[in-house]
């Protein structure tokens, strides 16, 4: 008979993403930058709303963005013509960006350009609402997006995501007169689990509600405070 | 699949371990704790282990993998309450948001169990 020893790990299965995270976090803090993730299901309006906000908050911000995208360089390429950095990260056949394929964006970011510049860094997650939300990449906040034509009950199918946000993006809200959605029960969804979430409804398409959006982006310093 | 990331993490985890005892070991059980609140499936990671760990030092390695359940307290109420997920994640009493999660975000290795190689090989020469 041999013996069997028992060793007590308790390790968070995470724990090397949360590092690696946590070690971004410290990279963007030291340049003064504020980090967002945006997350959301494939077609929800990301990039869009990203060209929009690049378009209209250049003269206020230094922005990048760090692109994940499964595959190609489509979104890349169309957020360039901004006059942004936009760094690619080709993530593979991954569901989602992790911390570590973030940190070699933030390296090269750092080795391309002065990072003391910049004051945004938009982090486009790979279209998905279930990998992204459990892991961290590094950033201050996690902003969520979710399409009128997704649904109202897509809050309590995918609760992790809508749970952790800290902002929930409506788009697409100009095709409401044509939706049967209800937006009273999706906001109510939503807050079943997530009662202090800033909600903000926009169409990037008509430019209704983008406003909002960026003055929660002028407010940054005093959200992350709270 | 979000879990075969997760495995590689527990494969490495599980590996540093390994590698710091003073003496060689044989695994026999991982045992993990995942949470009903998260994104992981219990049978997705199970596969990806079995996958992942072939011919290395965990081959054939048992997973254990306890789920714990959503559990929720209330302040309003002051008591715990189960919610359903996918369904209702508010309070079923008084209908108070869902604040305060107890259980069911866990991701954890919990324990390993293993044995010393030095006595399985005593054990061996001794039949």
């Amino acid at each position: 008979m041999h013996q069997t020893f028992n060793a007590a790990l308790e390790i968070n299965l995470l724990h090397a993403n949360q590092t690696g995270a946590d070690s971004n976090r410290a990279h963007f803090d030291d340049w003064g930058i504020t980090c967002l993730n945006l997350m959301s299901s494939p077609g929800a309006g990301k990039t869009v709303l990203l060209e929009k906000t690049l378009a209209s908050l250049n003269q206020e911000f230094k922005m990048a963005v760090i692109e994940g995208d499964m595959t190609t360089e489509l979104d890349a390429q169309r957020l360039r013509k901004y006059g942004v950095p936009v760094i690619a990260i080709n993530t593979g056949r991954s569901c989602h960006l992790d911390s570590k394929m973030v940190s070699g964006g933030i390296h090269r970011l750092e080795k391309e350009y002065n990072p003391y510049e910049f004051d945004l860094v938009f982090v486009e997650n790979v279209g998905n609402l279930v990998c992204p939300a459990e892991f961290e990449v590094g950033e201050h906040l996690k902003v969520a997006l979710l399409s009128v034509t997704e649904g109202e009950d897509k809050p309590l199918k995918y609760p992790i995501m809508f749970q952790e946000a800290d902002c929930l993006l409506v788009t697409k809200i100009d095709l409401v007169p044509h939706l049967d959605i209800d937006l009273q029960r999706l906001e109510a969804n939503l807050r079943q689990m997530n009662p202090h979430l800033t909600i903000i409804h926009l169409s990037a398409k008509t430019g209704e509600g983008l406003e909002n959006w960026y003055t929660w982006l002028r407010d940054l310093p005093k959200n992350i405070k709270g | 699949m979000h879990e075969t990331d997760m495995t590689k993490a527990l494969i490495v985890t599980v590996r540093d371990w390994w590698e710091a005892q003073p003496e060689r070991v044989k695994v026999a059980k991982i045992h993990l704790i995942v949470g009903k609140f998260t994104c992981v499936e219990p049978d997705s990671l199970q596969f990806a282990f079995e996958v992942q760990t072939r011919n290395s030092f965990l081959e054939g390695v048992k997973l254990a993998i306890a789920e714990t359940p959503l559990i929720a307290f209330c302040h309003q109420c002051q008591q715990e309450y189960q919610p359903e997920i996918g369904l209702q994640y508010s309070c079923p009493t008084c209908h108070s948001p869902m604040e305060d999660i107890r259980s069911g975000r866990e991701l954890k290795i919990d324990r390993i169990e293993y044995c010393s190689e030095f006595e399985l090989e005593k054990n061996a020469s001794n039949i």
